[in-house]
């Protein structure tokens, strides 16, 4: 009789979803990323196989968010211009693929049209080689007239596309159909509606191999706990056999971090706190590292340092 | 919940006129209606109507063709085994063997060499155990014989022996008893399961009682069951109390998505 072996051995896998399209594959893409495909917990190497690194995508607006200097000097003068900013993610930051909101769709930012956003999303497709992840400005209404666009403009580019709701999905499963995207269910912190949201995408004919959840990002301080218990709680269930929590995970940290006051007040109001040049960065790093190990595949960041520390995390760890 | 699907079983009249006619067709829609109702396995069970292997064979054969799920093979015979195992396309569920050395001595080396699965009555050729520690006894003693043969605990499917609650109304409470004992062989522990619809024998409410014993069990640890998967009400309230017991992640439709 043999020593036991006591490795977790798990069911089920967690889906692989490619996001991009190259040349061959009907896209204008040079890289594709893939997220998911895991047999067992983050980083537990000696137990299953994690085939896919995690993957940071760089944050992109078309207007510059409401955000400290400390984060805009970091991205420099190009936060002004989306393509340039995308072009400084992808060649100085090192980012694998360019999350694009349109912030300024929303009436109280620019009321940018849909055709211009569709502009922006063809820029953008020439001017870098990674993969596209596409966002309106959060509001439903509007971003039903805005994807469109910008999915017909990134027609074949296998492009993830945000976010299909419990009340407000059939427009972007359609689009996601049509177009050829893959696409972001959204969750508000609630394990049980990132189900549900899933139980409808399948019955409005989508693929869960097409899908990759997101639950509200928390910034570290604000509900952190809550997220990272859902995501690990809900990699543990689709590698236990729960075929519609098995979607590879992605959390919004830029978007989420820089809004909060601790990472976005100096020390001559938050007294004894440290200097936010260093502090920020850290903030959206230290919440970045946390969400990996709770099962994130795919994190949206925005501060060059904190992408930095987090791309040799990821290094170091798988 | 590992759903085993017990319909395709010479006991029931219009599967064995299947076998005897050699009518696959039969087999093919039991397989897939069993299927379609979210059977993990199915059981394939020849019964009385031949002892020759090469029946049961064609009907594991009919099985596969119409369903790519994996079977349990009902028959302990080893002869029989021998010749149905290694057809199953996927690895196989040995229905069953009794807490015997001769039995596990015959049956447990096939096991460990297909690394099929097996499902171990507790219970020895001389007859049904009454008590919760008799059931205990039995199943530890297949539990200590698996190890011998380097067989997982994931491999391994201890019944309780489930007793027809008009019959052997003590019964019940020694079955659950055992089977919460159970989980506690190993860890990870193995898989507990139970010929359900016994507890129903010569009952007037069979559905009622079936419903009503499996939520209990599902509670003292049962993980796999066989059972008339096509019984909605009864798959239901299983799901159901799985939730109850935080095993599963609740949604809104999650009886919805069960069947899609």
């Amino acid at each position: 009789m043999g020593i036991p072996n006591l490795k977790e051995s798990w069911k089920n896998t967690i889906n692989e979803v490619t996001i991009g399209a190259t040349k061959e594959e009907g896209g204008t893409r040079g890289k594709t990323i893939t997220l998911g495909g895991q047999s067992t917990l983050p980083f537990l190497s000696f137990e299953g196989d994690l085939p896919n690194k995690p993957v940071i995508a760089g944050y992109v607006a078309d207007v510059v968010p409401d955000w400290p200097d400390v984060l805009k000097n970091a991205i420099g003068k190009e936060i002004n211009d989306p393509i340039e900013w995308a072009q400084k993610n992808v060649e100085e930051f090192g980012v694998e693929a360019i999350n694009m909101r349109f912030l300024g769709a929303s009436e109280a930012a620019k009321n940018r049209s849909p055709d211009e956003c569709g502009k922006i999303v063809e820029g953008l497709l020439k001017a870098v080689d990674v993969p596209l992840i596409l966002w309106g400005c959060g509001q439903e209404e509007i971003d039903n007239e805005v994807l469109p666009v910008c999915s017909q403009a990134a027609r074949g580019e296998n492009c993830l596309i945000g976010s299909a709701t419990e009340t407000n999905y059939q427009t972007i499963v359609a689009i996601c159909k049509a177009d050829k995207h893959k696409i972001i269910a959204e969750a508000p912190v609630d394990i049980n509606i990132g189900k549900q949201v899933n139980i409808l995408l399948q019955d409005a004919g989508l693929d869960l191999k097409e899908v990759v959840m997101l639950q509200t990002t928390a910034a570290l301080g604000y509900g952190f706990d809550y997220v990272y218990t859902i995501l690990e709680r809900a990699r543990i269930a689709g590698l236990q056999g729960d075929k519609l929590m098995a979607s590879p995970q992605l959390c919004d940290i830029g978007g989420e971090v820089w809004r909060i006051k601790e990472a976005s007040v100096d020390e001559d109001i938050l007294t004894g706190w440290g200097a936010l040049e260093k502090r920020g960065p850290m903030w959206e790093a230290v919440c970045a590292g946390g969400y990996l190990q709770a099962g994130a595949d795919l994190l949206i960041m925005a501060h060059p340092k904190a992408i930095k520390i987090i791309q040799s995390t990821i290094n170091n760890l798988q | 919940m590992i759903f085993i699907g017990e319909r395709i079983n010479t006991g029931f009249k219009a599967i064995k006129e299947a076998v005897i006619n050699r009518d696959g067709d039969v087999i093919k829609e039991t397989a897939i209606k069993q299927k379609k109702a979210g059977a993990d396995y199915l059981d394939v069970n020849l019964g009385a109507v031949s002892a020759k292997p090469e029946d049961l064979c064609w009907m594991i054969e009919q099985v596969q063709d119409a369903v790519d799920l994996p079977i349990s093979i009902d028959s302990n015979k080893v002869l029989m085994l021998k010749e149905a195992i290694p057809m199953c396309k996927k690895p196989p569920l040995v229905n069953s063997t009794t807490a015997d050395d001769f039995k596990l001595d015959a049956i447990l080396p096939l096991i460990a060499e297909h690394k099929a699965s097996v499902i171990g009555l507790a219970m020895d050729e001389s007859g049904s155990p009454k008590t919760v520690d008799a059931r205990v006894e039995f199943a530890g003693q297949i539990f200590a014989k698996i190890m011998e043969y380097d067989i997982t605990p994931e491999q391994l499917f201890l019944d309780p022996i489930v007793m027809p609650l008009k019959f052997m109304q003590d019964q019940a409470k020694e079955i659950l008893g055992a089977t919460a004992q159970f989980r506690l062989f190993s860890d990870p522990p193995c898989h507990i399961v139970c010929g359900l619809s016994n507890i129903s024998n010569g009952t007037t409410q069979k559905k009622l009682i079936n419903r009503t014993f499996a939520v209990m069990l599902v509670a003292n640890g049962l993980d796999a069951v066989i059972l008339d998967v096509n019984d909605e009400d009864l798959v239901n309230a299983i799901l159901t109390a799985e939730l109850a017991l935080n095993k599963s992640i609740y949604a809104d439709s999650y009886i919805d998505a069960f069947r899609s």
